[in-house]
């Protein structure tokens, strides 16, 4: 067990999990999270209510369960880090409040961060350091982002992000549509195994050369959510069955080809030969499976976390937070704003 | 005997914090900002703790409004009631946010009936009736929320607290100048309630209302 460095308590409330970790250097030690996933089955997609309900419920029991599996007290806490943006408003209010208390009650340093960055430094707790530069891919139900981390606590830009839906929400619709369970991600990728990737040619989204001047490493998933609706729907009207498998294996490899083949590029245009994804669509097999190839192709090595790490938790912000306390910069102040719309380049926010 | 309460409320459109020794408000402060509360409370907290010149190890307690209100900024004043409360190791009394209103009219010696209708967004208001009586004020029933029109006619002319009677002057009698809850005010009742009994919630949010929220329509109607 790591006893080197200042242990931070991080606390994660952006969407529909709360996450509560101790982290020690790169060494994570309590990781609780509580999911209000199933609340929102019922609605096919996060409901920002029902979410910032059980963000409130959870908080305390979540704490009170990572200082268990730690073995910890709150007051043995060298820092709070926070999830202070992207994410929901309400939501995020619920865990910044929180963190604020914790901070202020125990006269620690308060660090509000970014979720997006804070996703590539979950990395950290399964693999030591990060290769940097590296490009990260970041995929999830509420995020589709290509970033190049020339230092994940400093320098972090954003190469693209999707102009329309996250590539998880494309997955729950499609799911909703062939009456598969949400979230769609597990139930497509389950359907799948028993479908034909190249039954059907769904369109890869900003991948023509026209867009591609404009749109070089950005996503585009509502086309190819609506191409797939139209397909069902001729077929439908045809009275013909609907080859699930068939149809969400062909989704599938839509999504994984042009994600994997955007991020693989974005390597290449400026020189980097190490690539990491997380994000909860990570726990996708046919996205796995296809990036571990191209990068083996195009002489990348890949980092992928386990997928615990992979969906949203408060281990990748105290991962971060230390990282930001090892660089010793400033703590950020107890004003600190839950910022929903925070852009990635902003590690810590102020 | 020193007892020393930590109280906020973030119901209304006051972020507002107070200091309280058991006996009477060292210091108090109230910020006007309906929309940053997760902001402002924790820099409010800490100013009126400096002003009181304490520090958090000196707190014996923490006493926090359960609304009803706006629910975010609810929220905001409620997890860090609870989570001052589990770093301390210390209690956290809940009271009824219009109570706390209610409590700080009762104490400048006014008498009779009187209703509290606060800001519920949506052309409604949360309310409740209260009547002072010999030992403190009482509330008439459960707090509620609807529109102004909807309340009783004869309820609706007695004497008006909160936000409500300015946002629909049409709607109400007799204007109290008492607007949004002021944590001192909640604090002094906090302490009455310890002292005399009196209704202790648990720090759980008084909504009022279900998330709004529409369950997703039959899974045959994306094709529709
Ligand atoms: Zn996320």
């Amino acid at each position: 067990m790591a006893t080197d460095g200042p242990l931070v308590l991080g606390i994660e409330s952006s969407c529909d999990e709360t996450g509560v970790s101790f982290v020690r250097g790169t060494t994570l030690l309590a990781d609780a999270v509580a999911s209000s996933v199933q609340e929102h089955a019922r609605f096919g997609g996060v409901v920002p209510e029902v979410a910032s309900r059980a963000h409130l419920e959870a908080m305390i029991p979540t704490i009170e369960r990572a200082c268990a599996d730690a073995g910890s007290r709150l007051s043995d806490v060298d820092a709070v880090a926070v999830t202070s943006g992207p994410g929901l408003a309400g939501a995020l209010m619920v865990g910044v409040a929180a963190a604020k208390a914790v901070a202020w009650a125990l006269g620690k340093p308060l660090y509000g961060v970014n979720h997006l960055c804070a996703h590539v430094c979950a990395d950290v707790l399964d693999h030591g350091p990060l290769p940097e530069p590296t490009v990260a891919l970041l995929v999830s139900g509420g995020h589709t982002n290509l970033l190049l981390v020339r230092d994940i606590a400093d320098d972090v830009q954003s190469l693209g992000a999707t102009v329309d839906d996250a590539a998880g929400e494309a997955f729950d619709k499609v799911a909703r549509l062939l009456g598969l369970p949400y979230p769609g991600g597990p139930s497509i990728d389950q359907a799948a195994a028993q479908g034909d990737p190249r039954a059907i040619a769904f369109p890869r989204g900003l991948t023509a050369r026209k867009d591609l001047e404009r749109h070089r490493f950005d996503f585009s998933f509502s086309g190819l959510k609506t191409a797939v609706v139209r397909w069902v729907q001729e077929r439908e009207r045809a009275g013909e069955p609907i080859p699930v498998a068939d149809v969400a294996a062909s989704f599938n490899e839509a999504v994984a080809d042009v994600l994997t083949r955007k991020a693989i590029d974005a390597c290449r245009e400026h020189g980097i030969h190490d690539l990491q994804i997380g994000g909860g669509v990570t726990a996708n097999s046919r996205l796995r499976e296809l990036a571990e190839q191209r990068c083996a192709d195009a002489g990348i090595s890949l980092r992928v976390p386990r997928v615990r790490l992979c969906t949203d938790n408060g281990a990748m912000v105290a991962a971060l937070g230390a990282q930001i306390v090892a660089r010793g910069h400033a703590p950020s102040s107890f004003a600190l704003p839950a910022d929903s719309s925070m852009p990635v380049e902003l590690v810590q926010a102020r | 005997m020193s007892h020393v309460l930590l109280a906020i409320d973030t119901a209304t459109s006051a972020v507002t914090a107070a200091v309280h020794d058991g006996t009477r408000v060292l210091a108090s402060e109230s910020v006007p900002d309906a929309r940053r509360h997760a902001e402002t409370l924790t820099p409010t907290i800490d100013s009126v703790m400096a002003h009181a010149g304490l520090s958090p190890r000196d707190l014996d307690a923490v006493a926090v409004g359960v609304g009803p209100g706006p629910f975010t900024g609810l929220r905001v004043g409620i997890v860090t009631a609870t989570t001052l409360g589990l770093a301390l190791g210390i209690p956290v009394h809940a009271v009824c946010s219009l109570d706390a209103i209610a409590h700080e009219i009762a104490s400048r010696g006014e008498h009779g009936e009187f209703l509290v209708a606060t800001d519920a967004r949506r052309k409604e208001v949360y309310w409740a009736r209260y009547t002072v009586r010999a030992g403190g004020v009482a509330r008439l029933g459960d707090p509620a929320v609807s529109t102004p029109a909807a309340l009783d006619p004869a309820v609706r002319a007695l004497p008006t607290a909160g936000r409500g009677p300015l946002l629909y002057p049409a709607d109400f009698g007799v204007v109290v100048p008492v607007t949004d809850v002021d944590a001192g005010a909640l604090a002094g009742l906090v302490v009455h309630r310890l002292e005399h009994g009196g209704e202790l919630l648990p720090p759980t949010p008084l909504y009022l209302r279900q998330p709004d929220a529409q369950p997703s329509a039959a899974q045959k109607s994306v094709l529709s």
